[in-house]
């Protein structure tokens, strides 16, 4: 990517990520009423999630089975209610030694 | 303790968490090819985890979708306009005029959620505070990150790049164990960007636009089959 294009798409990203936060900070006043909108706005962080974690995890570590092993860790110990870095390290820390072992065998 | 103090304080834990995944951001970054400062940049403007990533996603495949850009970053931040509209109800007179248009760079899940945890209404130098450390822990580790991914060997740099991913497996799963209308919509979400990931045709829609199509479908049908009646968090 030319250096010109980034700087285009630093703009755009920078740009529409701040006014999303900014505007309604500033502009609105009082609270949303509409439960449709509401609504929709409480489930967007878990859709936005689960549609980027999966499948895309399972191609993350170049090797389907280190990925799957990373993955069926990390859901295990978020089940368990493990913080954010615990799960994190436990995922790499697996697919790490898969993919050592892959290597070795 | 003076407001400022106190938000420096609160935002400690979160430029710890903020320090390791922008650390994989930079991994990524310069795994995908961008150049170190490239990666610094990004981390600096936008303080944002989901949608710097997908934005990777798009700047390696080169220049000319902008659209495609602007609209993915706006679906997985759209979420942020929900957090600084009920932070606007949190604050008190001294934040206002200019102080809501800096402070509200720095509005994350984690400051959001922290900010509202006060007892009291908080006021701009709180937000300040707690604003502080954060974007310096987002943008150090992204630095480190870019730093560590010259020196670590590749099969060591492959495996953390699951890192993220873990992330929001730690982020879905809890709250989803809870409340089934959440487990509902991501298991919607899910089997939609499987079948763009795999049935032939709709594969060829780029991974920027599987997201929005994904998240619109899913919390749709989440808004329409299970509204919201009382704020959940």
């Amino acid at each position: 990517m030319i250096v010109r294009d980034f700087f285009i798409y630093l703009f755009i990203m920078a740009g529409v990520t701040y006014l999303i936060r900014v505007l309604p900070f500033v502009i609105f006043k009082g609270k949303i009423t509409n439960t449709f909108i509401k609504s929709f706005l409480y489930y967007v962080p878990y859709a936005v999630l689960g549609a980027m974690t999966f499948p895309a995890i399972l191609f993350s570590t170049g090797n389907y089975i280190s990925s799957v092993a990373g993955f069926i860790v990390a859901c295990i110990l978020a089940f368990k209610e493990k913080s954010l870095l615990i799960v994190a390290i436990f995922a790499c820390v697996t697919a790490l030694a898969v993919n050592l072992i892959c290597m070795a065998v | 303790m003076t407001d400022f103090k106190k938000g420096l304080k609160d935002g400690i834990p979160i430029a710890l968490g903020y320090i390791s995944v922008s650390f994989t951001f930079g991994l990524q970054a310069v795994s995908v090819g961008l150049a170190w400062w490239e990666a610094v940049m990004i981390s600096f403007t936008n303080l944002t985890s989901a949608g710097q990533f997908a934005g990777l996603d798009i700047m390696v495949r080169g220049g000319g979708f902008w659209m495609e850009m602007a609209c993915t970053q706006f679906i997985i931040n759209l979420r942020y306009s929900l957090m600084s509209l009920s932070l606007s109800q949190k604050t008190d007179e001294s934040v206002k005029g200019i102080h809501r248009w800096i402070t509200g760079f720095g509005i994350t899940d984690e400051i959001f959620a922290v900010s509202m945890g006060n007892e009291k209404e908080i006021s701009n130098k709180y937000l300040y505070g707690v604003i502080l450390l954060p974007i310096l822990g987002w943008t150090g580790g992204t630095l480190l990150g870019v730093t560590a991914g010259s020196v670590l060997p590749s099969v060591v740099r492959d495996s953390m790049c699951i890192a993220i991913y873990g992330m929001f497996i730690a982020i879905i799963i809890p709250p989803a164990k809870k409340n089934s209308a959440i487990f509902k919509v991501v298991i919607i979400s899910v089997l939609l960007s499987c079948i763009f990931k795999w049935v032939p045709v709709l594969n060829n829609v780029s991974s920027g636009f599987v997201i929005i199509i994904c998240t619109i479908i899913a919390a749709s049908i989440g808004a329409i089959f299970f509204p919201v009646k009382e704020e959940k968090e």
